[in-house]
């Protein structure tokens, strides 16, 4: 509230308004016996004629230097009790309007700053009015009027009228407000005020449309605010009033204390608190009624109760899986196909897996007593067996035991192993049995032998048959070496025996040469017929030996590769050529043909010429009569150069058409002899054209003709 | 067929051949046809007869005992003496290679044994007549 200013006015004047209801106050004034019941019939008389809604009469009480509250209209009785200005604060605005003695407006006004007076009038606008009597120079201050609602020029100055003559009255009656009852009043107050603000707990009262009439500290801080206090802090109070407000306010009308759960925020600290809200209505007076609200703060409490519910629930997790785990051992147990056994100390069986129930439990067999007598007989082994645990020094033991079946009466030869189950103290809480069936082990390790042994022989036997492989592999390397070193003797050996066959072959050639042509002297005609002949056996011979030779040398791998770029139709030419005189000899009619176009090829001249010249001279002097063909044609799918020989002569016989490439394998000796072959041409001219990386390939009829064509790839490659 | 008779003016033939008979055939028949014929037995004699008579031919067999022919012929060649002298060899055998060595020794031609006495003069001819002194006895 500020004070506004208002136009400056003289005490009203006491002629004005109407004279009847002036009177009526002056007559319930004199009535009055106090100071307090003036005040009262003043604030009532103000209530019905000048339309005040709410009053407070507050005097100056001298001793304490105090304005306070004596009496109120239109609020609790208390609140106009409570309400006390200390005058010592000259500076407040109301301390300032009772010093001035005259009235002034105070209305809450938006955003303007200024000192705040709280008043039991809460928000509205209201006129503070003096009380003082004396008038001129020395008035005396009596205390103020507070009105709210007398919002008309006329009602305000009847209300300054009836505070002149409150004022005169008050005079007249000396001050005579019990003092003694005031300074009980105040005591109870300041108690009360220091009680409220010894409770940590924030407590506020509020009146029914929810201002706050009286907070301790605690409460002050959480909700209210003062503008120089931080944005952060000012909002959170806002936020506490707003959430206070709806928790407070929503409560059934009934006087029943309301218990709710309030969540604020902390203005300083800004953490969250939850608060128990503990709020009664109470009557105040004339059908008012006021709100103690006591919060609780119960954040610490919510924080360990939620603590111990989490606890509590994870209690119970632990043990569902607790729980699970068991149920899980359970099934492990029972899925074992070993016997499984958990004893006490004592020996007593505590639990048995279904294995383990076959060989220690009486089953409901035919022979139950049999069946008795054995797993009684088990259980002795077993206890035996456990005897011996608990006399070890170790917490585990193995042994072999020989167990029978309860049904069957079979020994099955059992591995156990037992062990003591510890407890954290170091005592022994059970102990658990496994069995393990070795009948199956036995059977396994036997057969295991089996099979090693057999295994052993069977590697025995690879090894000997191994060395004996090698060893002979060994005999054969060596045989194979010798048999090379044999065939390059061989070859050696038929080399140097043609050299030297040749030489003297020579000179028999060279002499008869010399002989037929009359060098020596003129020789007779028979002489020069048997010359002849000599001169002709003589060549031969030659021609064998120089075969001879060319296989000793391709045998000897001595044979070696000349390969060049040559014209093959050229070379047929000159093939063609060089046998001239035995075609004119033969008389055959000899014709040419080249079907494709053949490329250059790349081989040893030479050697094809050779194949070529063999080829050719074989036809002409094995066909009696007919013709011959040299047919050359080229392949480029398979990039082989083809020359066929073909002749219509007497062809050869299926049996020797294979022999006939082996050297001295010729078809008839008679015949070859006749011609004056050697017989070994085909063999090398076969071995050449392989050597070429080609070949030599015969068809052949009797009495037809026989085809041999030569088979030689492009290029060859050179050995 | 006229025998011709050897004088100082004809052309001189340098026969080279281990085997006797060889070098008695190849001497009486280019005797027979008038040319004068010294002989080696080996391919150091060769070289002495070479240098010493400095024949118009060499007939050269290549098989050589103490010094074959190849090396013989690569000698002569080298040498400028000699180096001017045709040299045919006289070859065992008509194998690849034995007459691409020839040459590459040297030689000027090749003849394979068995010689045709016939042959033989006509090479000489032809090797005379490349050097203009043919001896012009058959035409």
């Amino acid at each position: 509230m500020t004070p506004v200013a208002i136009a400056q006015r003289r005490t009203p004047d006491p002629g004005g308004g109407p004279e009847q209801r002036r009177l009526e106050l002056v007559d319930a004034l004199l009535a009055a016996g106090d100071g307090e019941a003036c005040a009262v019939t003043a604030l009532d008389w103000l209530a019905r004629h000048c339309g005040v809604e709410r009053g407070l009469c507050a005097v100056v009480d001298r001793a304490a230097g105090a304005l306070v509250g004596v009496a109120g209209h239109g609020l609790p009785a208390s609140l106009a009790a409570a309400f006390r200005i200390d005058l010592a604060a000259r500076d407040h605005p109301l301390a300032v309007v009772l010093a001035g003695h005259e009235p002034v407006h105070f209305r809450r006004e938006r955003g303007k700053s200024g000192p705040q007076i709280v008043t039991p009038l809460g928000d509205h606008p209201f006129l503070a009015v003096p009380i003082h009597s004396g008038g001129g120079d020395r008035p005396i201050e009596h205390g103020l009027l507070l009105l709210a609602g007398a919002a008309e020029p006329a009602r305000e100055r009847e209300a300054c009228w009836a505070a002149a003559v409150l004022g005169i009255r008050l005079a007249a009656l000396e001050l005579p407000l019990g003092l003694a009852e005031e300074r009980r009043h105040e005591r109870e107050l300041t108690l009360l005020r220091r009680g409220l603000e010894t409770v940590t707990d924030p407590i506020l009262i509020t009146d029914a449309e929810g201002r706050i009439l009286v907070a301790n500290r605690r409460a002050e801080q959480l909700l209210t605010a003062e503008d120089r206090m931080s944005e952060g802090r000012r909002r959170a109070v806002a936020m506490n009033n707003m959430l206070f407000s709806a928790a407070a306010f929503t409560g059934g009308p009934g006087d029943e204390p309301t218990r709710r759960e309030l969540l604020l925020v902390d203005p300083i600290e800004g953490e969250d608190l939850l608060f128990e809200l503990l709020s009664t209505r109470f009557e105040v007076g004339r059908g008012e009624t006021g709100t103690v609200s006591i919060l609780r703060d119960v954040t610490d409490l919510r924080r360990a109760s939620q603590e111990i519910e989490d606890n509590y629930r994870r209690l119970r997790i632990a043990e569902a899986r607790t729980r699970a785990e068991r149920d899980r051992l359970d099934l492990i147990l029972d899925a074992a196909l070993d016997p499984i056994l958990v004893t006490d100390r004592e020996g007593n069986l505590a639990r048995l897996n279904p294995p383990a129930e076959r060989l220690f439990a009486v089953p409901d067999a035919a022979d139950a007593d049999a069946a008795e007598r054995r797993v009684r007989a088990n259980d002795v082994v077993l206890t035996s067996f456990l005897s011996e645990l608990a006399a070890a020094q170790s917490d585990r033991l193995r042994g072999e035991l020989t167990l029978t079946d309860p049904v069957s009466g079979e020994s099955i030869p059992m591995e156990a192993r037992a062990a003591n189950v510890v407890s954290r103290q170091g005592e022994v809480t059970a102990v658990v049995t496994i069995f393990h069936d070795l009948s199956e082990a036995v059977e396994k390790e036997r057969l295991y032998e089996q099979v090693k042994r057999h295994s052993e022989e069977l590697e025995r036997r690879v090894r000997e048959a191994t060395a004996e492989l090698a060893e002979q592999n060994e005999v054969l390397r060596r045989q194979t070496l010798e048999l090379e070193q044999a065939s390059a003797l061989k070859s050696q050996f038929l080399a140097n025996v043609s050299h030297e066959l040749r030489t003297p072959l020579n000179a028999i050639i060279g002499y008869a040469a010399l002989l037929l042509e009359g060098i020596s002297g003129e020789l007779a005609e028979p002489q020069r017929e048997k010359l002849t002949r000599l001169e002709s056996n003589a060549q031969s011979l030659l021609a064998i030996i120089n075969d001879l030779l060319d296989i000793a040398r391709i045998e000897a791998g001595k044979m070696a590769l000349d390969v060049l770029s040559f014209d093959a139709v050229e070379l047929i030419d000159e093939v063609m050529a060089e046998v001239e005189p035995l075609i004119d000899r033969s008389r055959l009619d000899v014709t040419r043909e080249i079907t494709d176009e053949i490329p250059e090829l790349a081989s040893d001249r030479q050697k094809v010429k050779q194949i070529l010249i063999n080829l050719l001279s074989n036809a002409l002097k094995f066909t009696p009569r007919g013709a011959v063909w040299v047919r050359a044609g080229f392949d480029p799918a398979t990039d082989l150069l083809r020359v066929a020989v073909v002749d219509t002569g007497t062809g050869i016989r299926p049996e020797n058409r294979i022999s006939i490439f082996e050297a001295f394998g010729q078809s008839g000796g008679s015949v070859l002899r006749r011609q004056g072959g050697t017989g070994l041409g085909l063999s090398i001219s076969r071995r050449l054209a392989r050597m070429l990386g080609g070949d030599i390939h015969l068809e052949s009829e009797v009495g037809v003709g026989s085809t041999f064509t030569l088979e030689l790839p492009r290029m060859s490659m050179e050995s | 067929m006229n025998r011709e008779t050897a004088g100082p003016d004809r052309p001189l033939v340098l026969v080279v051949d281990d085997y006797l008979e060889a070098r008695e055939i190849c001497a009486e028949y280019l005797g027979f046809h008038g040319y004068r014929v010294v002989t080696a037995e080996d391919g150091l004699q060769a070289l002495d007869k070479a240098f010493e008579v400095l024949p118009d031919v060499i007939l050269m067999d290549l098989s050589l005992p103490e010094l074959d022919g190849w090396a013989a012929t690569r000698r002569l060649k080298a040498d400028p003496r000699t180096s001017g002298i045709p040299i045919v060899a006289l070859t065992g055998h008509a194998m690849s290679g034995e007459r691409e060595r020839a040459l590459a020794a040297g030689c000027d031609d090749v003849i394979t044994k068995p010689v045709v006495p016939k042959e033989l003069l006509a090479e000489v001819e032809r090797q005379l007549a490349r050097r203009g002194e043919a001896v012009g006895d058959e035409g």
